[in-house]
């Protein structure tokens, strides 16, 4: 049974004592909202939710719920990469999603989740830059993802990458005029070039327990965490790893099994 | 002038409404006197005790009370004393006074005693008219809580979690096996074996949801002697 409230009192850690009985509850394989350690909540993708942005997707995951929007402007190349694109993540964790969130420039966990978020599609090479490129050295595509929880329960980058690919599948370029502007209100029929689909899993440790796709309450208890990016062939693109706890080889090597299992499951949510 | 009732026990009342014209009934928590009449201030039940006229408010946060038992947690440690977070709008303070029978020497490490993150039973002794509030763990039952989980609960469904007379909380600390403290401010700790624990927090979340159901107790009964399997008495 999964309870449907999981509004739990508290600041933005667990002291001790209450820790160990968490750790004790997952020894014993009991999770607060009754999963098992290793199951990934029930997901749910939608796909253009926002009339305002060029491609967006909501993704829901028990009480965590995430917007992923896509703006898309010409821009002049970097001058290190003239024929390719730029793709930027950004995240705002709002206030409104939880109350542990407050106002004014972003905090660690938000820049973290953008840049991890990012470093998953990034380095998959899932979006093909070179084909955003408009004239070289001139004009490229800049594709901008923006991630807001709007309800946050939990694990933001496993969660943030889905919204993030979701969005930018659903995504089309504007249009151009004559003189090669974009008109930011039309939209052509064509899509983003992506050709893969990179998915991040964090698998946290707990004492000597794995667990993924925690929520709010279960993320302040966590020894160590690894975020492991994977694609569709098992290859890894991205690692992060979190918390103060110290992981052994074999940590690692359970995590990443974990971890890129976990993603083939959740790759199957995708249209 | 002949004093008038307005409104039946148990309807439902909005802000500003008349509850009762005349002198003779007196206004209570949730209600006020405006000239000849009482009103009730906020959304909810309206309760005739006598001559004294309350409402039982449908939702909304705790407001803490001179003498109410509420879980807190330490949100800050003072010069002397403790910041505590009662789940309300305002931040109650522990005085080194009323934290502990010890002697606490000037100048001693606090963290001692009670650290940010700790949750403890306390209470409230204190509610000026600026809203400061203080709380006291001095007293029979009042303690630092260690271990279990803590979750929140609408502070209008207390009363029906802790039933009559403790009769439901009891129910739930006997089909469970596990130490249960409901606090006035909908802060609610439960310690056990994991399994039992959890049962603890889901009957308790059956029963805020269901709290205006009749016949809760059997319900709740039943559904603890399902999931156990033995007798609750």
């Amino acid at each position: 049974m999964e309870s449907p409230c999981q509004e739990i009192h508290g600041g933005k850690t667990m002291n001790d004592t209450m820790k160990k009985n968490f750790h004790d509850a997952l020894r014993k394989g009991v999770r607060r909202d009754g999963r098992a350690l290793t199951q990934f909540r029930d997901i749910e993708i939608e796909y253009g939710v926002s009339s305002t942005s060029h491609g967006s997707a909501r993704v829901k995951a028990g009480n965590a719920e995430i917007i992923a929007g896509v703006k898309i402007d010409v821009g002049a190349p970097y001058p290190d990469t003239p024929d390719e694109g730029s793709l930027m993540v950004s995240t705002e964790m709002l206030p409104l999603s939880h109350r542990k969130f407050e106002g004014g420039p972003p905090g660690i966990d938000s820049i973290e989740a953008a840049r991890v978020v990012d470093r998953t599609i990034r380095e998959s090479k899932a979006m093909d830059l070179k084909g955003l490129c408009i004239e070289q050295g001139e004009k490229i595509w800049f594709v901008a993802v923006d991630l807001m929880p709007v309800s946050y329960d939990g694990n933001m980058i496993d969660l943030g990458v889905i919204a993030a690919m979701a969005a930018l599948q659903d995504a089309r370029l504007p249009k151009l005029d004559e003189d090669g502007r974009p008109l930011l209100e039309e939209l052509s029929d064509e899509k983003l070039p992506l050709n893969e689909l990179p998915i991040a899993v964090t698998v946290f440790k707990y004492a000597d327990q794995y667990l993924i796709d925690p929520s709010e309450v279960e993320e302040r208890a966590y020894d160590a965490r690894l975020t492991i990016g994977s694609l569709a062939n098992g290859h890894l693109c991205s690692l992060q790893k979190g918390g103060e706890g110290p992981l052994t080889v074999e940590d690692i090597e359970h995590m990443f099994d974990l971890g890129v299992s976990t993603a083939q499951d959740l790759r199957k949510h995708f249209q | 002038m002949t004093s008038e009732l307005h409104i039946q026990e148990r309807s439902i009342v909005v802000p500003g409404q008349v509850l009762a014209t005349g002198l003779d009934y007196l206004p209570s928590k949730g209600t006020y006197r405006f000239n000849e009449t009482i009103r009730a201030n906020r959304l909810g039940l309206a309760q005739v005790d006598g001559k004294v006229l309350k409402t039982i408010p449908l939702a909304g946060r705790y407001l803490p009370q001179k003498g109410d038992l509420v879980v807190g947690r330490i949100s800050d440690v003072l010069m002397s004393g403790w910041r505590v977070d009662l789940n309300t709008m305002y931040d109650a303070v522990l005085s080194l006074a009323e934290a502990s029978n010890e002697y606490i020497k000037k100048g001693e490490d606090l963290t001692r005693y009670f650290a940010i993150e700790d949750y403890l039973v306390c209470k409230v002794t204190q509610v000026t008219s600026q809203n400061l509030v203080d709380v006291s763990v001095r007293g029979p039952g009042l303690r630092k809580l260690t271990g279990g989980m803590v979750f929140e609960v609408s502070s209008s469904k207390v009363p029906r979690i802790i039933g009559k007379r403790g009769s439901m909380v009891t129910m739930i600390k006997k089909g469970t096996d596990c130490d249960v403290m409901v606090g006035q401010n909908g802060v609610v700790w439960v310690s056990g074996e994991p399994k039992m624990q959890r049962l603890a927090f889901d009957t308790i979340k059956m029963i805020e949801e269901h709290s205006h159901h009749a016949g809760l107790t059997q319900q709740v009964k039943e559904f603890l002697e399902e999931v156990t399997g033995r007798e609750v008495e």
